[in-house]
């Protein structure tokens, strides 16, 4: 498996939906290939990280809407 | 950015709900909104049109809160509220290009992972080989604000359903079944735009920490 075909695959691998041949053949490459080894660390530390994002800046406006949602529904 | 409230496991969180607790009420706004602001956008025209449907959403969370009966998380039952309503309202406010075209057109565009000048071509040593190899970045750099900062501002460049995918899946953290059934796209395109979306941020983080 070339390394250009194998950045192709990650999140099917990552997923555990590759197909068993490809997934064979993927892992033979990283015995083999240190850069696809550091690629796919960079692919999974790019996935943990995202998780780290949760709100971009909510405007305050917005806040201040939903609370008073929420304290209308309360009042109700 | 703010960081992120640290959420109760769903039994607290419905018990404070129907307790009324505005500040867990806040909590969730914060953690959850700008994600279903997100989602809402894909299948109504406008910003604004968005907005309604997520405060409508809220609300309709608030209302049945107490006929809630956990066999989905919490989660999970308010991104069905909101993609149920998005829905219901884009089907009279229509967006000129649906969302099912944009996931067609986004999954069938030819889209390398990554630039195809960074591999050997046929005539190099290993055609298709790497011939510029990432290297391996520095951990302490990966979590800091300025770091997030490029994944968001990366995110928010993609094109729009694989932004959406991505938003779910790894910012949120939905599996793939749970984001297939919400979009109701195939597993298949949900993978291939989440691999984009993913391919996408990877190639910015890498050119701000490489």
């Amino acid at each position: 498996m070339p390394c250009q075909e194998l950045v192709e695959l990650v999140t099917a691998y990552l997923d555990g939906s590759l197909p068993a041949a490809d997934r064979e053949r993927l892992e033979a490459h990283l015995k083999l290939c240190d850069p696809c080894i550091t690629y796919i660390e960079q692919f999974r530390e790019t996935i943990a990280a995202s998780g780290h994002l949760h709100v971009d800046d909510l405007p305050p406006e917005t806040q201040d809407e939903l609370l008073r949602l929420f304290r209308d529904w309360q009042a109700a | 950015m703010a960081s992120a409230p640290t959420l109760p496991d769903d039994e607290q969180l419905v018990r404070a709900l129907r307790a009324g607790d505005e500040a867990v009420f806040m909590d969730l706004v914060r953690c959850w909104h700008s994600s279903m602001l997100r989602v809402a956008q894909m299948y109504v025209p406008s910003r604004a049109v968005a907005e309604e449907v997520v405060q409508e959403t809220w609300l309709g969370v608030l209302t049945g809160i107490e006929r809630f009966e956990q066999r989905s998380s919490l989660k999970t039952w308010v991104f069905r509220i909101l993609t149920n309503r998005a829905k219901t309202r884009g089907e009279r406010e229509r967006r000129s290009v649906p969302f099912s075209a944009l996931v067609t057109a986004e999954a069938e565009r030819d889209d390398p992972a990554v630039d195809p000048s960074r591999f050997q071509g046929p005539d190099g040593a290993h055609p298709g080989g790497w011939a510029a190899p990432p290297d391996a970045w520095p951990q302490e750099a990966l979590l800091a604000a300025e770091t997030l900062g490029v994944i968001n501002a990366a995110i928010d460049g993609l094109p729009e359903a694989q932004r959406l995918v991505i938003t779910l899946r790894d910012v949120q953290g939905f599996g793939a079944d749970e984001v297939a059934e919400l979009l109701e796209i195939s597993d298949v395109n949900q993978r291939v735009l989440l691999h984009r979306a993913r391919s996408k941020v990877r190639a910015a983080l890498e050119a701000h920490l490489g």
